[in-house]
């Protein structure tokens, strides 16, 4: 919340989708900022980013359906001085324009702000073409670049005026919209690197990040009443770099951890959360849930959710499961509990 | 294979049924691109009645002709067709857009029988294409290869990477389209970034370009026939066409690139179909 100043409320913020509040907030921005210029590839109104478009007409490039391309003019934009904010859906973000995101831009470490829309499975209907769910993996790969997965429009909000206080690229990857709200306010101390603790507990921590964030606070409380089990719930809005101290203090307090992510497990925050765990040498319970490494399937988000087991069904099942799960207690185990 | 005023007469009954098909479609599943739908039809409906050698009953036929549809969000567009031609019942259209569906707004070739390449992502057909002329080639093959693009299309790179290589590996197998109804999402091509002169940049990327208008079947059927002969060099049709066409409240505007229809607009979009083509 570095630079101040809403111009909506939380009730606006039901209405509004992920993809509008970015528009709003970036609109905001560019009166603060005068470097800020906007870049779409004929996407202009299905990523928001058009909102700016129509308030600085003069700072706003449409180069028509040719990512790679707006990619690369991103990346002489910053050299020239200003701060290109890029946005396209996650998938071409990630793929389509790869190489030039990350040779031209995260090589070069430039600054520009990548917002990759239509995130995960969030486009549903649309296909497989158009599910994004190997963009965090890919980009999580790429030195310089900070990722961040807000998980509802309010965090969005948050993160989009944070990444401003960086000095480099950053890829924020948000949903097609209607995804609903997590927070009742934007004052909750957001701050990029830094997990939130959503929901407390002792006997499993669910750590989550994006769309799942509230399906897994819904769960813990649902766990809570019917199991009597105390979960902590983790938003993990920051993939890169991941906040190691909140794995590692779950580690030690809880023991079992799960994650949830609209994303194939191989890579993506799953795959972060386990190399620290790893590293660490602890003992711990581990489960991963996410979209199993084959192509996703067609649908509304929500039954994609559901037939993944990422949705509240799905992280209920799974810290039910992780709660009988055995493993093998470190040698200093009881030094720390 | 000059074609007949019967021939002509049939072509148009067929792309009036394709139009209410893609219009149905449209309204049970909540929504398509169907703009970019209407405006291809009777591009499709030429190839798939007229000229494209296939067999619906045996989708994997080895020597078929090969249909790649670059411009992928067409999808509902070439459902239909395939549905007509009998590649599944039809009643498996009802399933469009739905949860556990083989059918999305982008066709999925391990999912629906007929389909040749999985699109959607833009600018992937035309290379796809340019590698099954080359293998017909390679394998001393018969069939052709026919690659439907969209007009906004064009801006990505990779639609002149492969033009490039088509020419320059001589693929007279190949006959590419561009439907050109002008508009993509946020505008008209022009605006957005400008395509013209269109036709020349085909041409000096070593293509035989024919500008054509695309909803008159008797200038595709010449345009396809000159193709069939034409030698030592691939063709591209540039098929001028309406987006939206037929329906008049969605003629050559942008907004209806993509849109859902309500019981109520679905009857007044076919009320109008009477005169289209
Ligand atoms: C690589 C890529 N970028 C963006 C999109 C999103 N998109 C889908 S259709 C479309 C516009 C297509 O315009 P055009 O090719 O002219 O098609 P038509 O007007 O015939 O529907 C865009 C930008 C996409 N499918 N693929």
């Amino acid at each position: 919340m570095s630079s101040g100043g809403v111009t909506w409320n939380v009730y606006d913020a039901d209405k509004l989708t992920q993809r509008e509040i970015y528009g709003l907030v970036l609109c905001e921005l560019g009166e603060r900022y005068p470097k800020i210029v906007g870049l779409s590839a004929d996407l202009a109104q299905s990523t928001k980013i058009g909102m700016f478009g129509e308030k600085f007409p003069e700072r706003f490039f449409n180069f028509g359906i040719a990512e790679q391309n707006m990619f690369g003019v991103g990346a002489g934009l910053a050299k020239a001085g200003l701060i290109p904010f890029i946005s396209t859906f996650s998938a071409f973000a990630s793929m389509r324009a790869c190489e030039f995101l990350r040779t031209d831009i995260c090589y070069q470490n430039l600054n520009c702000k990548i917002i990759a829309t239509h995130g995960g499975t969030s486009f549903g209907p649309a296909g497989t073409t158009h599910h994004a769910t190997e963009d965090l993996s890919i980009v999580r790969a790429f030195a310089n670049l900070i990722v961040i997965v807000p998980a509802d429009a309010l965090e969005t909000a948050n993160a989009v005026r944070a990444c401003m206080d960086i000095n480099g690229p950053v890829y924020i990857r948000i949903g097609r919209g209607f995804e609903p709200r997590v927070y009742e306010s934007e004052d909750y101390g957001f701050q990029i690197g830094k997990a939130v603790e959503m929901h407390p507990g002792t006997d499993v921590t669910v750590i989550a990040t994006g769309v799942t964030v509230l399906h897994a606070v819904q769960a813990a409380k649902i766990l809570k009443e019917d199991d009597k089990l105390s979960v902590r719930v983790l938003n993990m809005h920051t993939i890169k770099p991941i906040d190691r101290e909140a794995i590692i203090k779950a580690v030690l307090d809880t023991r079992r951890i799960v994650t949830f992510e609209d994303h194939n497990v191989i890579g993506g925050l799953g795959t972060a959360v386990a190399d620290v765990i790893a590293e660490s040498g602890k003992g711990c319970a581990f489960y991963k849930s996410g979209i199993p490494d084959e192509y996703t399937i067609i649908g509304y988000p929500e039954d994609i959710l559901h037939y993944n087991k990422v949705d509240t069904d799905g992280v209920i099942e799974k810290v039910r499961e992780i709660m009988g799960k055995e493993f093998e207690a470190d040698e200093d185990w009881e030094d720390e509990v | 294979m000059a074609i007949t005023d019967q021939e002509i007469a049939e072509l148009k009954q067929l792309a009036r049924k394709v139009r209410e098909d893609i219009i149905d479609v449209t309204g049970w599943s909540g929504g398509t691109h169907i703009g970019g739908s209407l405006s291809m039809v009777e591009i499709v409906t030429s190839l798939y009645w007229k000229y494209l050698r296939i067999q619906p009953h045996n989708p994997h036929w080895e020597d078929r002709d090969r249909f790649v549809l670059s411009k992928g969000h067409g999808g509902v567009g070439h459902a239909v067709v395939l549905a007509l031609k009998g590649y599944f019942p039809p009643e498996q259209l009802r399933d469009f857009n739905k949860s556990g569906s083989a059918f999305g707004m982008h066709l999925d070739c391990n999912k629906v029988p007929g389909v040749d390449c999985s699109t959607g992502s833009m600018g992937h057909g035309l290379p796809m294409a340019v590698g099954l002329s080359l293998g017909a080639r390679l394998l001393k093959k018969e069939w052709r290869t026919y690659c439907v693009m969209g007009d906004g299309e064009c801006d990505e790179g990779s639609i002149w990477e492969a033009a490039m290589s088509a020419a320059h590996y001589k693929l007279d197998n190949l006959l590419g389209f561009v439907d050109r109804n002008g508009l993509m999402i946020d505008g008209p091509t022009e605006k957005v970034m400008a395509l013209e002169p269109f036709v020349d940049k085909w041409t000096a990327f070593g293509w035989k370009a024919l500008p054509i208008d695309g909803h008159d079947f008797r200038q595709l059927a010449q345009a396809i026939d000159f193709a069939l002969e034409h030698k030592g060099q691939p063709v591209v049709v540039i098929a001028k066409t309406v987006k939206g066409k037929g329906v008049e409240f969605m003629e050559n505007k942008a907004a209806w690139h993509y849109g859902g229809l309500n019981a109520e607009l679905v009857e007044k979009a076919k009320r109008g179909l009477g005169d289209a083509s």
